[in-house]
C-alpha cells in the first residue's frame, strides 16, 4: 500500500484537480452534460455528439501515442506510461447493451452526470443517485 | 439548386452547427492528457462510482486494493469535473440550466447505467474516449455495443410518445 501513498501528494492532486477542472469544462461546452442533447442524437435530430466523442479520442489518441513512444514514465508518480487496453469477456457485451438500454432512457453517462451538477441541474441527483444503486447493486451481487 | 440540397442534408444533421461539440471534444480529450502525462494515470469516470461506495460499504466488491487507493484522487477527479463545468456556466452560459427529463428516466436510466458501466468494465470516457483513442478492441466492442442500443432504446422511448 505504500507504494500508492507517495501518489497522493498535493502536486499529484493538483494534476487531477486541473485535469478534471478542463474535462468537466469540455463536458459542459460540449452540451453532454444536458440530457436533451445526448437524446437528439441517439434520435438522429443532431449528430453533434459525434464531434465530442470522436474529437476527445483523437486527443487521448495522439496523447497515448506520444506517451507510450516518446517518453519514459510520469513525472509525478513515476509510473510507465501505457494504453488502456482491457480484457475481453462476454460481461463486455452483456455491460455495454445495460448500459446502452439506460444511456438511451436517461440521455446521461458517469461524466456528463457529474459536469450536469455543476451547470447547476439539480434533477440530475435523480440519475446519480441511480448510477450510484446501480453499482452498488452490481457489487453487492458480485460480492456474493 | 441540386447542389444545394447536400449541404441542406448537412445541416439538418447538425442543427447546432459543429463548433461547440468539437472544441468541448478536445476540452475533454486534453482534460484526459493532463492527467495521463502529469501522472501516467488513465481517468475514466465511471469508477469513482465504486471507488467512493468503498467509503461506506463493507462488500468486497468495493474495498479491493484498486478502489482503496484510488478513491481519493477520484474524488478530486469528480470535483474538478464538477467545478470545472460550472466555470463553463457562469463564464459562457450566463448561468444555471436544468433539464426536463422526467425523474424516473434519470433514476431508472441511470440505475442501469450504473449497472452497465461496472458490469461492462467502463464508461463513455473510459471505453469512449481513453479506450477508443488506445485503439483497444475491448472497447471498441463496447461502444459499439452501447451505441447501437442506446439509439434503439431512445428511438423506442420517443416512439411511445414519452418526452422529454
Amino acid at each position: 500500500m505504500s507504494g500508492n501513498t507517495e501518489e497522493h501528494g498535493p502536486l499529484f492532486m493538483a494534476v487531477i484537480l486541473a485535469g478534471g477542472l478542463v474535462f468537466g469544462f469540455g463536458l459542459a461546452l460540449s452540451g453532454m452534460a444536458k440530457p436533451e442533447i445526448v437524446l437528439d442524437f441517439l434520435q438522429f435530430d443532431d449528430l453533434g455528439l459525434v464531434f465530442v466523442m470522436g474529437g476527445a479520442a483523437v486527443v487521448s489518441g495522439v496523447t497515448f501515442f506520444v506517451g507510450t513512444t516518446f517518453l519514459g514514465d510520469a513525472p509525478v508518480t513515476g509510473r510507465q506510461y501505457t494504453r488502456r487496453v482491457k480484457e475481453f469477456d462476454r460481461n463486455v457485451l452483456l455491460g455495454g447493451a445495460v448500459f446502452g438500454v439506460g444511456w438511451g432512457i436517461s440521455g446521461i453517462c458517469p461524466g456528463a452526470a457529474y459536469a450536469s451538477v455543476g451547470i447547476g441541474n439539480f434533477p440530475i441527483l435523480w440519475a446519480i443517485a441511480g448510477m450510484f444503486l446501480g453499482a452498488y447493486a452490481q457489487g453487492y451481487w458480485r460480492s456474493r | 439548386m441540386s447542389a444545394l440540397v447536400p449541404l441542406a442534408a448537412v445541416g439538418d444533421l447538425f442543427p447546432r452547427g459543429i463548433a461547440q461539440y468539437a472544441l468541448g471534444g478536445l476540452f475533454v480529450g486534453l482534460g484526459a492528457s493532463i492527467i495521463y502525462f502529469g501522472t501516467g494515470i488513465i481517468a475514466g469516470a465511471s469508477t469513482f462510482l465504486e471507488s467512493t461506495l468503498s467509503y461506506v460499504s463493507d462488500a468486497d466488491r468495493f474495498n479491493r486494493r484498486k478502489y482503496l487507493a484510488s478513491r481519493d484522487w477520484r474524488v478530486v477527479f469528480t470535483v474538478g469535473i464538477v467545478a470545472g463545468a460550472a466555470v463553463y456556466a457562469v463564464a459562457f452560459a450566463g448561468g444555471a440550466w436544468t433539464t426536463d427529463v422526467q425523474w424516473w428516466r434519470l433514476l431508472g436510466g441511470g440505475f442501469l447505467v450504473g449497472v452497465g458501466t461496472r458490469l461492462g468494465k467502463g464508461c463513455t470516457s473510459g471505453h469512449g474516449v481513453c479506450g477508443i483513442g488506445s485503439a483497444s478492441p475491448t472497447s471498441i466492442t463496447n461502444v459499439a455495443t452501447f451505441m447501437a442500443v442506446a439509439i434503439g432504446t431512445a428511438q423506442l422511448v420517443s416512439a411511445l410518445g414519452v418526452n422529454p
